[in-house]
């Protein structure tokens, strides 16, 4: 861990278990409490490596979720661009926030993320008829103290900055 | 703001015109050693869990199953004679002869997809064979269809998604409906069914191979529930999935052709995506068609 070889494989590596996590089975009861862990790491890294990980990045990989998902191609796309750029005009005050308030910020962005795929959901003609479709963002931001602090641990391991 | 714009253009080409299917199958590519990885761990339980059953339960499911398969094996003697007299009334009346359907056996992969879409990933693509429209079938039931494939995956939509819409027949009467899904796997909603219509609680429907894409005859759902309104002109009737849609694990799939004569009675594919617009002039369609058969049959 203490070498410096980590470094060009972290970030990616992090997105992968994301994907995996989003991909991962869950008993039905779960499915809906899934939190979005790929839109979580974005903002992690976005955070903080914003001359890095980008809208560009952002956008790759909401398509790549799109495909895994069977989603519309382009739904997840934007709306990780969009949570891409909020965290990108923002990330200098969450930075500097205690980890709850950051927690509050994060369910903020996701709200708006979730209004998008809703909208977008809904413009195809198939809105998600639950409320727990929103469930995602409060475990999302109840998660995030802890993604924080791994990540943040991972990072410093590897001495990016 | 240009990954926006892009988004947006990707979405209405996808939505309107399905023209990404190569750009996703390719992205598919890079996600199906993630999908690989993800269903192993499940797959190795599955597989040492059979390693490592007793002997005495292996002899008693071989027992089992070996009683079971004379069963099959003496109904299957009549059903050869039975499918040759078919045949040859079938010639005697001058219809074009029913193509016996193959089927192949694929697996699901347990891979959680949209919540809100009812989608299952399979172990082969289309270096198998497997080609868009190809019908899914399991054990009981009509299952859904292929939507999406790349060389090594595919993605089926189930028919409880609901952007499905199902041609179906009531099989004691012949009476044509709709079969559309409704989100959750356990309830599918017959729609055009008159008031007055005769269908009871406990009918199965099958497809009725209108749309030219399932093949006739297989069986669909039981009727679980009739609502008959008064002053509405169509009866609310719900339906349950006879294939266990959120249990199989092993999947057949169709390879058998729509067959031409069918197409021509019905031009438009319904079980394709169908906006609620659309299905009217579908269900005028399919009575029209009902008319055709009956005065045929007689």
């Amino acid at each position: 861990m203490s070498d410096v070889n980590c470094r060009p494989m972290v970030i990616p590596l992090s997105f992968v278990i994301a994907f995996m996590l989003t991909l991962m089975p869950l008993p039905d009861w779960a499915i809906h409490f899934r939190p979005a862990w790929l839109a979580l790491v974005l903002i992690y890294w976005v955070m903080a490596l914003p001359q890095r990980v980008g809208l560009g990045t952002a956008w790759i990989l909401g398509l790549l979720l799109d495909v895994s998902q069977g989603a519309l191609l382009g739904q997840h796309a934007l709306g990780l661009t969009v949570v891409a750029f909020i965290t990108l005009k923002f990330y200098q005050r969450i930075r500097v926030f205690p980890l709850w308030q950051q927690g509050i910020s994060i369910m903020l962005i996701l709200v708006v993320y979730s209004i998008l795929i809703y909208w977008i959901y809904g413009v195809t003609g198939h809105p998600p008829g639950t409320w727990l479709y929103w469930m995602p963002i409060i475990t999302s931001g109840l998660l995030w103290p802890w993604i924080f602090v791994l990540l943040r641990d991972v990072r410093r391991r590897c001495k990016l900055s | 703001m240009l990954f926006m714009g892009l988004s947006l253009i990707f979405m209405t080409l996808d939505h309107r015109f399905q023209q990404l299917q190569t750009l996703r199958a390719g992205l598919n590519l890079i996600i199906s050693p993630l999908q690989y990885v993800v269903d192993l761990p499940l797959r190795i339980v599955a597989d040492s869990s059979e390693a490592l059953s007793s002997r005495s339960y292996l002899l008693t499911e071989n027992e089992r199953l070996s009683s079971e398969n004379l069963r099959l094996q003496a109904r299957l003697q009549q059903f050869e004679a039975l499918k040759n007299e078919n045949q040859r009334l079938r010639k005697l009346m001058q219809a074009s002869e029913r193509v016996a359907d193959e089927v192949e056996i694929a697996e699901i992969l347990s891979v959680d997809l949209d919540p809100y879409k009812q989608l299952i990933v399979l172990n082969k693509g289309s270096y198998e064979g497997v080609f868009v429209g190809q019908p899914l079938l399991d054990a009981n039931g009509v299952m859904g269809q292929i939507v999406e494939t790349s060389p090594l995956r595919s993605t089926a939509m189930l028919i409880s998604d609901p952007s499905h819409a199902l041609p179906v027949q009531v099989n004691r009467n012949g009476l044509r409906t709709v079969a559309i899904g409704k989100g959750s796997a356990q309830t599918l909603e017959l729609r055009f069914i008159p008031t007055s219509a005769d269908i009871e609680e406990g009918d199965i429907v099958s497809t009725s191979g209108l749309g030219g894409r399932f093949p006739a005859d297989y069986p669909v759902a039981r009727v679980s529930k009739i609502q008959r309104i008064p002053g509405e002109p169509f009866a609310y009737i719900e339906a349950e999935p006879l294939a266990y849609l959120d249990r199989s694990r092993e999947v057949l799939l169709v390879l058998s052709r729509p067959e031409p004569e069918e197409q021509e009675t019905a031009p438009t594919p319904a079980e394709e995506t169908v906006d609620s617009e659309a299905s009217p002039e579908n269900t005028g369609l399919s009575e029209d068609n009902q008319a055709k058969e009956v005065s045929a049959g007689e």
